[in-house]
């Protein structure tokens, strides 16, 4: 412990925050040689395969597991009716409504099934091969029930998905700016836009259902051979699921331990709490041997939740120039069989948004959440946020057409202007920062705006076969959740609130404690150059630790484009607490007045002095606590909550220019700039991976992805041959630029990156292929976009908007080679339902 | 994704695996790549107790030339024969439709003869075997015989293949100097088509004297687009001369509908697709 010279200023370490770290974790991540759930072995473990039920809807009459159980290395066959209470049940943390309708959902059904897929009995064996095996011969009779599956035709209680509730109608949720005091009254608009000649637009629009598709399907291992029950889940919320676990099934929370591994992927198809981890929880206490479950990539289709699903009726009012005077939002939400963990919230999430960057006066929001015989539905990147702004900007770009202006001339006529910042929007949120002009400039000049424009009218004029469409979209959102007030508010049952702890060990490396859990997005990275630059340490030396309920006791995971604002700004206080126990150390050891330090590049300066003594150093002394100050505990360690007083809101410009061959319907994406404002930037690669990655995602339901149910409720896309996931081969390579307002609800003047690519790409390719065929009297093409909807709406000129029919393509046919006629249909449905 | 129990053989002679096809009957498959085989055990539709590999055995493998016909081995991987300039020169319409066939993976697992036993109508290989006349060989307890395309694709996943027998080498019939290619049209890369047509000409001067033209995913099998065909010879290889020719492209045609498109959609493909085909083929561009 020596005081050294003082580094003359010219040599100041380099700011790790804004470089261009790549990704500590993406060796052990990429090669797999790190600790998957399922790579998970504990001794004498067993294994579980579930038997689905493969109707939507029907009443168990027997189930006999007799056959089963007599099958080599099988343990037990257990159904609900054995599990009984001792498997819990599975809650919605958020019910929207007082009088919600919330069916009673078990991990295992006992007498009826609600949707094709849901668990009715389980094998555990010796074996994952043996238990699967087993599984075949669990022989369940049904008495097949109709099923309400057809999302209007739920909502009008046709057919209901719970007979003993009374109706599909879960729960009715309004906002109305006039009873809020936040704006006008909006049939009062609508109704001055009517007798003033001024403009009235009503679209329905649909977001179609889509599957999360995340990487690594979900797996579950419990060992309940200590004294404490040990869950190893792939989940996004350790945390959340440690409390619903202990509040379900009577294990006290203090004999749980929860540990969220490396997770490959969520995209919020794992903020969920599941039968499946309910289910192995039960199992292994019941048998008392660790128990492992891994679904396979059908079921993960089948019975991980689901995401979207909405109808969207909307009324907008303008006046003749187009500044719109009110917006009217009517939402049908699809929650399929169950009210997941915060499955109706996420119409809500989406309710301060539909008004997005533009200055409404008037705006209403209503949302019927309906109860389905379908695969329950849940948070899918962006939740809730991604479907307003695809209403808003594809009804912005019909109001351009019907006054008859370029798209980017309507948002500018109504938007919020960068010098009426911090501005109150009519659904009451505070939008501190922005710049939509800024970001608008850049893009168009990186698009080529005026040029673009020009081809589309020379490719018209000439009736080229090939024509050009160019869709923008000028997004906002609302992430890093959340203000726990606000959620309080909202009736949501949790907090929004980040943990971190900041440890200086004894050999001066620094161990990081945060409660976000990362499922592949470079927390570990992002947090280190955080650390690193506030501690004045190397980069290398901070290790960030996470998603294990004994390690990071405290904490709320990762969802809601929150780890960084939210999470981030926790550590910055948890570092900055450290710094200041340090400085009354160093103050000791150099024997001076703490008034009379500096703090910079992770060393204490006696100022106008060559005295100094690095953090690093100190905490070794902290250790060794021969020579501190009278009165001081020796630890360094300290701990931060941070709750966030605000949201916060990314927003950027997103041009898409996409050709349309008008003879095939074929769609090629001819360009994509997008120049997002996300404010102060920690890792630029980073924050490219998630721009990109949520870019493409976002196209994807603007043109690919589906899930399909067939009229008996079978899920048609329960495979990647039928469920279309892009990858890097059909997509081009995106222009990404950056304008920068930093935010004013956090320290680093970050805004959340994780949602924003999804959130906005998806009306600008809308957008850009209904602009294509405008000329040819087409105003909407519903999604997918797929080539046979843009060449029949060319055809009928104006429709393109039916639903998706028709069955999988069978490529793996029962009889595969060999003799025989095959039922093309059959094969592929027996595979979804596996 | 755990298929069921079976036992498992790699014999390294067709001898062998003949005798032990014989042996286990219908109750064994044979398996080649297995990129259509093991997602169907995979999934469970179908639980043979012996899989038999052909793997091992290397005589099934590589490429030849045979005078007037390129010699493909059934287990030679897509990839294999995508990269072979004996196809390439010869039979050029089949490396054009091994480029775009599924993904890089499946290409250097999938093999030549797997494809086309599979018999997938939406396979990528079936249209071009068929446009050039490939024969099939076929390897049983009672010896070899020799199927020609038009009666080796039977229905859905069905061939000429009997229980007991394998196909040992498809022989391609050399079109040397014509010109080839495939049009493939496809929502995202990694996809069956939904519709495609193989298309191989040949020019004399600016005008077409012969054409085979084949398309996948318009059937139960293969189909040969004999009236596309016919109205090509004699025409100039230009888009007007070409057009009305390839506006018979769907007639006599049963393609499927599913969620990539129903069947009239798949019918008005075919004929934009073979236009285009036969275009590009001739070298022309349309
Ligand atoms: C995701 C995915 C995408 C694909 N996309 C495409 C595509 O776009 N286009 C396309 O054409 N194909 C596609 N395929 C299929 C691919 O071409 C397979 O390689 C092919 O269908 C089967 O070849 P294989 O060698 O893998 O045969 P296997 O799967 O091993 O066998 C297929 C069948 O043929 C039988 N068989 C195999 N060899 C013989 C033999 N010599 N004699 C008798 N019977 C035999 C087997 O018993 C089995 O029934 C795709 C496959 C996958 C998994």
């Amino acid at each position: 412990m020596t005081a050294t010279e003082a580094r003359p200023e010219a040599e100041a370490p380099e700011r790790e925050i804004g470089r261009e770290r790549r990704r500590k974790e993406d060796q052990r991540l990429i090669t797999g040689r790190t600790r998957w759930t399922d790579n998970i072995q504990l001794p004498g473990m067993l294994h579980l395969a579930m038997v689905r039920s493969p109707f939507a809807h029907a009443r168990i009459t027997s189930i006999d597991t007799t056959e089963a159980k007599q099958s080599p290395n099988v343990v037990d066959v257990v159904t609900g009716q054995d599990l009984a209470e001792t498997q819990g049940v599975l809650i919605n943390a958020w019910p929207i409504t007082p009088d919600q309708k919330t069916p009673t959902h078990l991990p295992v059904a006992i007498d009826r099934v609600a949707f094709a897929g849901e668990i009715v009995a389980v094998v555990v064996a010796r074996s994952a091969a043996e238990a699967r095996d087993a599984a075949e011969l669990v022989d369940v009779e049904y008495d097949e029930l109709p099923a309400a599956l057809d999302l209007k035709e739920a909502a009008a209680d046709t057919v209901l998905a719970h007979p003993d509730l009374g109706s599909n109608k879960s729960a009715y949720w309004v906002f109305d700016s006039g009873e809020a005091g936040t704006g006008g009254n909006v049939d009062e608009a609508i109704a001055q836009a009517r007798e003033s000649g001024g403009i009235v637009l009503e679209r329905e629009y649909r977001q179609q259902r889509l599957i999360p598709a995340f990487m690594e399907p979900r797996s579950t291992v419990v060992d309940p051979t200590g004294e404490q029950l040990t869950v190893w889940s792939a989940t996004q919320i350790p945390h959340i699921l440690r409390f619903a676990l202990a509040a379900t099934t009577g294990i006290p929370e203090s004999k749980l331990r929860v540990i969220a591994p490396d997770v490959g992927g969520g995209f919020g198809g794992k903020l969920q709490t599941t039968p499946e981890e309910w289910i192995t929880v039960a199992l292994a206490r019941r048998t008392g041997k660790p128990v492992k479950y891994t679904e396979t990539r059908s079921e993960s289709l089948i019975a991980a939740h689901h995401g979207r699903d909405q109808w969207q009726k909307l009324t907008l009012a303008a006046d003749r120039e187009g500044n719109v005077t009110g917006l009217k939002v009517e939402l049908l939400a699809d929650l399929g069989a169950y009210v997941s963990l915060v499955g109706g919230g996420v119409p809500v999430l989406g309710a301060f948004m539909f008004n997005a960057i533009y200055k409404f006066p008037a705006y209403h929001f209503a949302v019927q959440t309906v109860l389905t015989n379908k695969t329950w539905t849940d948070a899918y990147r962006g939740a809730g946020r991604p479907e307003a702004t695809f209403a808003i900007e594809r009804l912005m770009d019909e109001l351009a057409a019907e006054v008859g202006v370029d798209p980017l001339e309507i948002r500018e006529r109504n938007w919020i202007k960068h010098e009426e910042f911090p501005f109150t929007t009519v659904a009451g949120l505070e939008y501190d920062s922005g710049n939509y002009e800024a970001a608008t400039e850049r893009a168009k000049e990186m698009f080529g705006y005026d040029e673009l424009r020009a081809e589309q009218r020379r490719r018209r004029e000439s009736g080229d076969p090939v024509q050009l469409g160019i869709g923008v979209s000028t997004f906002t959102e609302m992430c890093g959740l959340a203000p726990s007030r606000v959620l309080g508010q909202l009736d949501y049952g949790a907090g929004g609130w980040e943990h971190a702890s900041v440890r200086m060990l004894a050999t001066g490396k620094v161990e990081v404690v945060t409660g976000a859990s990362a499922h592949g997005q470079g927390h570990e990275t992002a947090f280190s150059q955080i650390v690193a630059d506030r501690l004045g340490v190397p980069f290398e030396d901070v290790e960030v630790l996470h998603g294990d309920t004994q390690v990071a006791p405290k904490g709320l995971d990762t969802y809601g484009s929150r780890s960084l604002v939210v999470g981030g700004e926790a550590l910055v206080k948890a570092s900055d607490k450290v710094v200041e126990k340090a400085k009354t150390v160093a103050a000791h050891l150099l024997e001076a007045s703490a008034d009379d330090l500096d703090f910079s590049g992770g060393r204490f300066t006696v100022r106008g002095t060559d005295q100094g003594v690095a953090i690093q150093e100190i905490a070794t002394a902290v250790f060794a606590a021969h020579n501190l100050p009278d009165g001081m505990e020796p630890s360094l360690d300290s701990d931060a909550t941070f709750d966030p007083v605000n949201f916060n809101y990314p927003h950027g410009t997103h041009l898409c220019a996409m050709e349309i061959d008008t003879e095939t319907g074929a769609l090629h994406m001819r360009k994509y700039v997008c120049v997002d404002d996300i404010g102060n930037v920690i890792n630029p690669l980073i924050v490219s991976g998630q721009v990109h990655g949520g870019l493409v995602q976002g196209i994807a339901q603007a043109l690919w992805e589906e899930a399909v149910y067939d009229e008996s409720g079978t899920l048609v896309s329960g495979s990647f041959v039928d469920y279309l996931l892009p990858t890097s081969a059909d997509t081009i390579s995106f222009e990404v630029d950056h304008t920068t307002t930093p935010s004013l609800t956090n320290t680093l003047g970050t805004k959340g990156v994780g949602e924003a690519g999804t959130i906005a790409s998806t009306p600008a390719v809308v957008n850009a292929v209904v602009d294509a065929v405008r000329h040819l009297g087409i105003t909407d093409i519903r999604m997918p976009c797929t080539p046979e909807r843009v060449w029949r709406a060319i055809q009928d000129a104006g429709s393109g908007t039916e639903a998706t029919t028709g069955a999988a393509a069978p490529h793996f046919d029962a009889s595969t080679g060999m003799e025989g006629t095959v039922d093309r249909t059959a094969g592929a449905q027996d595979g979804a339902q596996q | 994704m755990i298929p069921a129990q079976f036992d498992y053989l790699a014999p390294t002679t067709v001898e062998e695996a003949l005798a032990a096809l014989a042996q286990h009957g219908d109750e064994a498959k044979i398996l080649a790549g297995g990129q259509s085989l093991l997602p169907v055990l995979r999934m469970r539709l179908n639980a043979p107790e012996m899989v038999i590999d052909l793997g091992k055995i290397t005589s099934l493998r590589g490429v030849r030339d045979d005078g007037d016909a390129i010699v493909v081995g059934a287990m030679t991987q897509h990839s294999v024969v995508g990269s072979d300039p004996l196809v390439a020169e010869h039979a050029a319409l089949v490396s054009k439709a091994v480029e775009h066939l599924a993904d890089v993976q499946i290409r250097h697992r999938g093999t030549f003869g797997g494809a086309l036993a599979h018999a997938d109508p939406a396979g990528d290989l079936g249209a071009p075997a068929l446009a050039l006349g490939a024969q099939f060989v076929i390897q049983g307890p009672g010896g070899t015989r020799t199927v020609p395309a038009e009666e080796f694709f039977v229905d859905l996943f069905e061939t000429a293949i009997g229980e007991d027998e394998i196909l040992t080498e498809v022989r391609l019939p050399k079109h040397t100097g014509w010109g080839a290619h495939y049009e493939k049209f496809v929502r995202v890369a990694h996809q069956w088509p939904i519709v495609a047509v193989a298309a191989a000409v040949r020019l004399e001067g600016g005008t077409i004297a012969e054409a085979r033209v084949g398309l996948t995913n318009m059937g139960n099998t293969p189909v040969r687009a004999h009236a596309v065909e016919q109205a090509l010879v004699g025409q100039p290889a230009t888009p007007d001369g070409v057009r009305d020719a390839a506006a018979r492209a769907a007639e006599g045609t049963n393609p499927p509908s599913d969620l990539n498109g129903d069947a009239d959609y798949r019918r008005h493909l075919a004929t934009v697709l073979t236009r285009r085909a036969v275009l590009t083929a001739a070298g022309a561009t349309g």
